[in-house]
């Protein structure tokens, strides 16, 4: 076990949250055709609560805070931010597109000590990028500002979001993060909005385009190894909890809303109304997610897939049902190892026995009292 | 023999947890973790208290154990997290016009 492995499990022995995202902003410069956010200011926690909720989490136990948006650089008290949770001692990691990141912003970074700065590149090149985050020039702006960082000494993690849009570009964007000595992430995640409007999905990968994907060694490392059959589902993966949300890590929005994590929106409390470690410790809903091993899930625990899958309870949320499948994670199973799952085996026997009640209905002599 | 002074480094992140502090580097994201004994050194860094006298009042009050020995550990973990740029040592309190530093680099 890892150190950080080792304190990851003390911190949920001890039922703290050591990892908390803070969005400090939904106001964004760019309009990312699979973005999942409501763009508008629908009234951001001002820059004193905010120094208020960073004192509780230090309070609380928070070691990693992530600062993301919405374009974090859209508040201008941005940096004032970072100095602050800095001076708590947080390690802090900060997600942006970079675009407004000039020789101050970059400097300051620096000597702020950050852990991290995650920069969302779509492609190497302007047409595809600037076609996803429908604003032209970004591409240029974005690499201009992780230039300017790394030239501070800022170490920088280019994500690079699969979709169909940039499907052919990863090759292209990783070899621009070693140009840029930054670090190189992929994600083929397309969320469904936080309204639970789930037709930005569309511009996902699907299982052919994914199949290449984690059959590409250059993208996923052991490609033989990635897509090995799953390993046989013993007692032990049944009682194993499904990911840190609500364990040791949570969300919060600009408005002060705490969720299990920004991609698993159950509303379980408000900063601005209730102290932090109360909503921790006591909120019904974080406490329902808690409670719930993978022996739990009705589908999920009779899938062979359930020891290797990387099913995520907040996109299963989103679907409908937090102890259900994520059908997203499980088309990643089976273009990962060519084994359907549990969830796609009962989808098909529902479609078979929906036609055969269909045909029945059909056969079925008609009523007569017209 | 002077006196040593210790402050913490500002360019790593720092948290308790369970009376044992967790401390990353910015510089490398090494992680550490630090011992309860180790711990009450860092808190006490305050730049201006000898270690000596922190190693007396705070570490000896607090654990059965004599001040030759504390005193002679506290020295090696003060020269190991020096090394990482976890801990600033000096021969002056710090901000004094004389501080000496090591691992400060």
């Amino acid at each position: 076990m890892s150190l950080m492995q080792e304190m990851s499990q003390r911190a949920l022995d001890r039922g703290v949250p050591i990892a908390v995202q803070l969005d400090v902003t939904y106001r964004c410069n760019e309009r990312c055709v699979h973005c999942y956010l409501d763009h508008d200011d629908h009234g951001e926690m001002t820059t004193d609560e905010i120094y208020g909720v960073l004192d509780e989490l230090a309070e609380a136990g928070v070691f990693f805070l992530t600062l993301s948006g919405g374009e974090v650089f859209m508040r201008r008290d941005f940096l004032d931010i970072v100095d602050y949770a800095r001076s708590l001692m947080f390690c802090v990691k900060i997600k942006t597109n970079a675009f407004m990141i000039r020789e101050k912003e970059a400097q300051r970074l620096s000597e702020l000590a950050v852990q991290d700065v995650q920069v969302s590149i779509y492609s190497h090149r302007a047409a595809v990028h600037d076609a996803i985050t429908l604003l032209p020039g970004s591409l240029k702006r974005s690499v201009k500002g992780i230039r300017l960082l790394r030239a501070h000494g800022v170490k920088v993690v280019i994500a690079n979001v699969l979709m169909m849009q940039n499907r052919n570009d990863h090759g292209g964007v990783k070899e621009l993060a070693q140009e840029l000595g930054a670090e190189y992430t992929i994600d083929p995640t397309i969320t469904p909005m936080m309204d639970g409007n789930r037709a930005v999905l569309r511009l996902g990968l699907g299982v052919p385009q994914l199949q290449e994907a984690f059959r590409n060694s250059d993208l996923i490392g052991d490609a033989e190894e990635f897509c090995a059959p799953p390993p046989q589902v013993t007692d032990d993966v049944m009682q194993e909890l499904p990911c840190s949300a609500g364990h040791t890590a949570c969300y919060i929005s600009p408005y002060g809303d705490v969720f299990p994590c920004v991609q698993f929106p159950l509303p379980s409390g408000n900063v601005r109304r209730q102290k932090f470690m109360d909503i921790w410790r006591y909120s019904d809903q974080l406490n329902e997610v808690r409670s719930i091993t993978l022996g739990d899930l009705p589908v999920c625990s009779g899938c062979g897939h359930a020891a290797t899958c990387s099913r995520c309870p907040g996109l299963a949320y989103m679907e409908g049902n937090m102890r259900g499948p994520s059908t997203q994670d499980c088309e990643k199973s089976f273009a990962r190892t060519g084994i359907t799952t549990a969830n796609m085996r009962r989808k098909q026997t529902n479609q078979m026995t929906s036609g055969l009640v269909q045909i029945a209905a059909a056969l079925a002599p008609r009523s007569a009292s017209a | 023999m002077s006196a040593l002074y210790i402050a913490r480094a500002t360019q790593v992140a720092a948290r308790s947890l369970d009376g044992e502090m967790m401390i990353m580097s910015a510089k490398d994201s090494t992680l550490f973790t630090l011992n309860p004994v180790a711990t009450l050194i860092w808190q006490s860094a305050d730049g201006h208290t000898p270690l000596a006298q922190i190693v007396e009042q705070k570490v000896c009050a607090e654990f059965d154990v004599a001040m030759d020995e504390a005193l002679e550990d506290a020295e090696k973990f003060v020269s190991d997290l020096a090394a990482h740029g976890i801990l600033l040592a000096s021969d002056a309190p710090f901000g004094s016009a004389t501080a000496t530093q090591e691992g400060a680099r």
